[in-house]
């Protein structure tokens, strides 16, 4: 039997992601390949990809419930869908996601500036979108913190997320910032990204009408993965 | 319709609170039959070990089929998950117990897609780990074939001793591994 080459997944457009080598982040000059990327067409290894849904504990979504006190500062909601670009729900994928505590401090024996750590607060949580493709955290609020990239570097405060999709060429690992921060303009990660547009999807924004009454502010944050070139088969037509 | 992408960024140094599984580099359960353990160490351009780096492995199982609804094959229902995940260690090394997996049917030799992401990665960046005891479908391999020797040499495992292969990765510079644009 032979494999018909199925479709595969669309290129992002130019100046959605960053590119490799951005000297303003200073890490990626050594870590990044200096030969061009050879282009792989999409064979079955690409149009498929882990689905996991397994090991989800009842605690995993709330990042303010994993020990035996309450973490300090704002308790917030972060919610969204996660789509392809053609505007279909990714259900049953993996969300994953870790943060810095209140004071900016991540609990990780490698970050040790003079933050406070919080003995009721990890940072890390998962989830598995619904049938609609949405997922819910809740968590507190991440503060900023200084990085030593360049004079005075302060990381915008950001929640880290690692998604799955479907397939291979939706992995995708970014992160969520929060409206109006007044660091974006001196933070080289967020400015990677060369277009402005798509730098502003990864600013999540603040919503009143999730916002829980007495509880929790709330933020949603949409994701959007890369779509199929064309549907992989053809669907019965009414 | 068309809607726009979610840009990449970083892991950042600290991701082992979000992406550490303590079993993640078991593909398959340790003591199975044939089960092999892929290993290396991530470098950067300056030759150093990279040991705040992750690399995960997607593949096929043994017959070379994918428990995945989009393998026009069917998914194969085998409960196969294929996925593992290695975070490196202070030495720089990752480690991910698995099977060799079998031929697609599509002309491509055994394989399997690597993604690895570190501090100073602000994109994932992808590569293949192909098998040093398959030469001959290596040869044919659509992949493989289009790469200058030295360079094609990058993506092959290399045997390390008995159900060991050793695949080291080199984000840049001499022996610069071939990374792949998916
Ligand atoms: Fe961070």
């Amino acid at each position: 039997m032979t494999i018909p080459h199925p479709a595969g997944y669309r290129v992002p457009p130019e100046g959605t992601h960053p590119p490799l080598l951005s000297p303003g982040y200073r890490s990626t000059v050594l870590r990044s390949p200096s030969q061009p990327l050879v282009v792989l067409p999409h064979r079955l290894t690409e149009v498929t990809g882990p689905l996991l849904t397994g090991d989800i504990g009842p605690r995993d979504h709330d990042l303010t419930a994993q020990h035996a006190g309450e973490p300090q500062g704002q308790r917030i909601v972060v919610f969204g869908q996660v789509r392809d670009s053609d505007g279909r729900a990714v259900p049953d994928t993996l969300v994953e996601v870790w943060q810095a505590n209140a004071a900016g401090r991540y609990h990780h024996a490698r970050d040790n500036w003079p933050a406070p750590l919080d003995p009721n607060f990890t940072g890390g949580g998962r989830v598995v979108t619904d049938a609609g493709g949405n997922y819910t955290f809740t968590t507190i609020k991440p503060g900023a913190y200084p990085w030593g990239n360049h004079h005075n570097a302060w990381r915008p405060a950001h929640i880290h997320f690692s998604l799955f999709g479907r397939a291979f060429p939706q992995r995708l690992v970014t992160q969520m910032y929060f409206p109006d921060d007044p660091l974006f303009a001196q933070d080289p990660i967020f400015n990677s990204v060369p277009d402005e547009k798509a730098r502003r999807r990864m600013v999540s924004t603040f919503d009143l009408d999730a916002t829980r009454p007495e509880w929790a502010l709330a933020y949603r944050f949409d994701i959007v993965l890369r779509g199929r070139e064309q549907t992989p088969f053809e669907e019965p037509h009414e | 319709m068309s809607e726009l992408l979610t840009p990449s960024q970083t892991v950042g140094p600290f991701l082992s609170l979000g992406l550490t599984w303590p079993t993640g580099h078991l593909v398959v359960p340790e003591g199975t039959p044939g089960a092999v353990l892929v290993s290396g160490v991530l470098y950067d351009g300056a030759g150093d070990p990279v040991t705040d780096g992750i690399v995960e492995t997607w593949q096929a199982d043994a017959d070379g089929r994918f428990d995945h609804p989009d393998d026009p094959r069917g998914a194969s229902g085998s409960g196969f998950a294929g996925f593992g995940r290695s975070a490196t260690d202070e030495d720089g090394r990752y480690r991910v117990l698995t099977v060799k997996p079998g031929p697609v049917g599509d002309g491509q030799a055994p394989h399997i897609d690597v993604s690895v992401f570190a501090r100073g990665l602000l994109d994932r960046v992808v590569t293949r780990i192909y098998f040093p005891d398959e030469a001959a479908a290596n040869a044919t391999d659509p992949l493989l074939a289009s790469l200058p020797p030295e360079r094609a040499a990058t993506l092959v495992a290399q045997p390390a001793g008995d159900g060991v292969l050793r695949f080291d990765i080199r984000l840049q510079g001499a022996g610069e591994t071939v990374f792949l644009l998916v």
